[in-house]
């Protein structure tokens, strides 16, 4: 016993040396430790999606109120307002392809993984931090880099890229053909190309460290969901961003070296270009290869968060523990499969298109056996309806009714009258936009009180979500019968064709149901800086939760665990267990201090407690 | 402590799976360029399958850089077991001539990339000769990074932190030289083979 305290202490003065050690720079700056990072990663994204966000409300004016008066926004546009007040045309398309991107790429991937990866993974493992402090920090700033450069290209006076966020060639790879494919293009190849490193280094951070630093008897069948969405979407990241790469590359090359990748036979002007031999398709297939799978590690991680939050706050163990986990690894195979239905309309063999649509529909089975799971889950339970449990079940809704139309798009046949129509945007906005937009707002009401040791104010979350919900339906079910009638997206306005006239009032409609969301999120933000500094003191556990992020110090310092790591004895999911005196039991007490509530296949595991016990901690900071 | 070993004989809990993670790092980066050729190759198919290819000889010179890449790939590992030896005089020299072994792969190539010119099949024209330097350039560019690591390998082996109790360094050193000389044979059959 006196050995173990002396390690222990002998631990602590480690530590305390640790701390002093640090400067401002290392602590805040150029900081290794995965909280630090997370948070970077949050207000990151925060900024980002604030400047994302605005941008649709700005474009969303021009659709809504073509008529409208936009000398108001000239302090902040400058030239892309013309002197009558009104927007730039190019510019406009240089808005829906940078809020494309920014929001998927910036907002969706880096701020939503990165922040949770970064901050759950160690925490909900047991591990005191990720496997490389250094290179986790060196993908935050690879990020930083890319958003630096990403941020400049908007003040271009040629204005960023244009070329929708698919980037698609020839539009993106001759200067020729559009203002934005100058200068603005090349600085969002460059910007992504510098995200993809930091994508990867982040993602192979994430892998190692689920894999290799669970603490003891943290088996993969006790980890909670969260860890194995993050875990899934690392994987997907792995797999499919080199892709990206690749294709980016290549048109780099078109681009600077003259090369024929992806032209062929391009006339501008009656003259011809040099470029023979290439194929435009080329990169469809290259960029939807990563473009598919991009919308699962948008979408998988709010998924895991859902799955705790609704479990936590419907007091009952998720339903289908194995099946989530499951159909969680069935979408991700599948998403690998199915690239091309982004492309029925590319003058593919129908046969192939007939395959791709198969493979498509499948996902509906993996996708409807979550959202049972959730819908059972939260089933009597007794529910608390916290904010982030609030915006949980709206992530459930979003996902079964943008779900519905993925099962009508992705029909070969049906695509034809459909694709690109405002239909898609309704889609792909409820799916994955609004859904994970929702899984983002979910984690951070929920694990606000761990990341800053603060409560946000319930009333005004509560506030957010009735007002975001209604808004996002209000903008995206009318938005579905707009595409319909065969509106095309990425058009400057409408006023101009017969058919889309007595549209008009509708897409008012749908305007005013943008700005009133987007104002809506100024309460999210007001409570959620203002709780950074002025909340409420967090309590140790406050959602009453399991899972061992709640058995560090309320804040917790370099290395999360004062003294040794938290040894796992049983799943995270042991809420109402009937004959507990309370009602949920984390995941650190072991089965022999339960004994009125123990199963019999629980009760023989108390004798493996003491193997348990014995199990290496695999401590990185004090390896044994 | 017989009883606990009772217990993990017949149903007790296997210790949570852990390997070392530094080394599991280098297998994932190893992943991510994998997919990037795998990436490569594949459009290098679809777009081989829709005609208009040029169809060219590789040159010579690229089998003997081949060659050269499997003999340093086997000098490494003959460094590897030296340094499992503690046979230090060996593992410096082993490691060196990798390195000048690596040096001569890239030498050679770039003359493989002359003599294409002077076959009149150009980076910039058909995308077969496109790919061909996209290929040879992307490996090329791995071999630099694999050079910089043999590089604090040697460095290494100098100051004598090499040896039969710290072998992390050399092992992923080897693991990182004997990939890039299985991607350049894959890319080498794959470019022989879809000329």
């Amino acid at each position: 016993m006196s050995a173990v305290e002396g390690m222990e202490t002998a631990h602590v003065d480690a530590h305390e040396h640790h701390h002093v050690s640090q400067n401002f720079w290392q602590k805040y700056i150029f900081c290794e430790d995965h909280k630090i990072i997370a948070k970077q990663y949050l207000i990151t994204g925060i900024i980002w999606a604030v400047i994302g966000i605005s941008m649709s409300v700005i474009f969303r004016i021009q659709l809504g109120l073509p008529d409208s008066n936009l000398s108001w926004l000239k302090p902040i546009l400058g030239g892309w307002i013309s002197e009558t007040g009104k927007l730039d045309p190019n510019f406009y398309l240089a808005l829906v392809t940078m809020h494309g991107t920014i929001m998927v790429f910036f907002v969706l991937t880096a701020g939503l993984s990165g922040t949770f990866s970064n901050f759950l993974i160690p925490l909900q493992i047991g591990a005191r931090d990720m496997a490389s402090g250094f290179m986790n920090m060196l993908s935050y700033w690879f990020f930083f880099l890319a958003s630096i450069i990403m941020f400049g290209s908007l003040f271009l006076q040629t204005g960023p890229a244009a070329g929708g966020w698919v980037i698609y060639p020839p539009l993106s790879a001759l200067p020729q053909a559009h203002p934005g494919s100058g200068a603005g293009m090349t600085l969002w190849l460059a910007s992504m190309a510098l995200f993809i490193v930091s994508q990867l280094l982040g993602g192979i951070n994430y892998i190692t460290t689920v894999i290799n630093l669970r603490t003891r008897g943290m088996s993969f069948d006790r980890l909670p969901l969260t860890i194995w969405s993050f875990l899934i979407t690392a994987v997907l990241g792995l797999i499919s961003f080199p892709v990206l790469l690749s294709s980016v590359l290549l048109l780099i090359m078109d681009r600077h070296f003259g090369t024929s990748f992806y032209l062929s036979d391009i006339y501008i002007n009656g003259e011809a270009l040099p470029n023979v031999g290439g194929s435009p398709i080329l990169f469809q297939h290259l960029f939807w290869f990563l473009g598919h799978p991009e919308v699962y590690i948008v979408l998988l991680p709010g998924l895991g968060i859902t799955s705790e939050v609704i479990a936590t706050n419907s007091r009952k163990p998720i339903f289908g523990y194995r099946a989530m986990i499951a159909s969680m690894l069935g979408i991700a195979f599948l998403a690998f499969i199915v690239w091309a239905h982004h492309m029925f309309v590319t003058g593919m063999n129908p046969f192939l298109g007939s395959v791709f649509m198969f493979l498509t529909l499948i996902i509906a089975v993996p996708s409807a056996v979550k959202g049972f799971n959730y819908i059972t889950t939260l089933w009597k339970g007794n529910i608390v309806f916290t904010p982030g449990m609030l915006f949980s079940i709206g992530l459930v809704s979003l996902f079964v009714s943008g779900g519905l139309t993925g099962i009508i798009l992705g029909n070969s046949a049906l695509d034809i009258q459909l694709h690109d129509t405002y239909f898609v945007v309704a889609h792909f906005h409820l799916v994955m936009g609004a859904a994970s937009a929702f899984g983002l707002f979910a984690g951070v009401y929920h694990w606000f009180p761990k990341m800053f040791g603060r409560m946000m104010n319930p009333t005004l979350g509560q506030i957010h979500f009735w007002f975001t919900f209604i808004g996002i339906y209000l903008i995206f079910i009318p938005m579905h019968y707009v595409g319909i009638a065969g509106f095309p997206r990425r058009y400057y306005q409408f006023t101009s064709y017969d058919f889309t006239h007595k549209f008009m009032d509708m897409n008012m409609f749908i305007s005013v149901a943008a700005i009133f969301s987007f104002l809506a999120q100024f309460i999210f933000l007001w409570n959620f800086f203002y709780s950074i500094f002025k909340g409420g003191r967090a309590p140790q556990n406050p959602w009453r939760s399991n899972t061992l992020e709640w058995t560090t110090p309320i804040v917790p310092g370099h290395g999360n665990w004062e003294g040794e790591l938290p040894a796992v004895y049983r799943w995270s999911y042991d809420y109402s267990k009937p004959g507990a005196k309370e009602d949920f039991i984390p995941q650190n007490i072991p089965y022999s201090q339960t004994l009125e509530s123990n199963f019999p296949h629980e009760n023989e595991l108390i004798a493996t407690e003491k193997a348990i016990e014995a199990q290496n901690f695999n401590d990185q900071f004090n390896s044994h | 402590m017989e009883n606990i070993q009772q217990v993990k004989m017949d149903k007790g809990p296997r210790e949570t799976l852990a390997m070392d993670p530094v080394k599991f790092i280098l297998w994932l980066f190893l992943v991510s360029i994998i997919m990037l050729f795998a990436s490569q190759t594949s459009a290098y198919l679809v777009r081989r399958a829709e005609g208009n290819w040029l169809e060219f000889e590789m040159p010579k010179i690229f089998w003997y850089s081949t060659g050269v890449l499997i003999a340093s790939s086997l000098v490494m590992q003959y460094a590897y077991f030296a340094a499992k030896k503690d046979q230090f005089n060996q593992l410096k020299i082993a490691i060196s001539i990798t390195f000048a072994l690596g040096l001569a792969f890239l030498w050679m190539q770039f003359e493989g990339w002359k003599q294409l010119v002077d076959m009149n099949v150009y980076f910039v024209g058909n995308p077969s000769g496109s790919f061909f330097y996209v290929f040879t350039g992307l490996h090329g560019f791995h071999i630099i990074t694999g050079l910089i690591v043999l590089i604090t390998a040697l460095t290494a082996a100098f100051r004598l932190n090499i040896h039969s109790k710290n072998l992390r360094r050399i092992q992923i050193c080897t693991t990182y030289w004997h990939f890039l000389d299985i991607l350049w044979l894959y890319l080498f059959v794959f470019l022989l083979t879809f000329n």
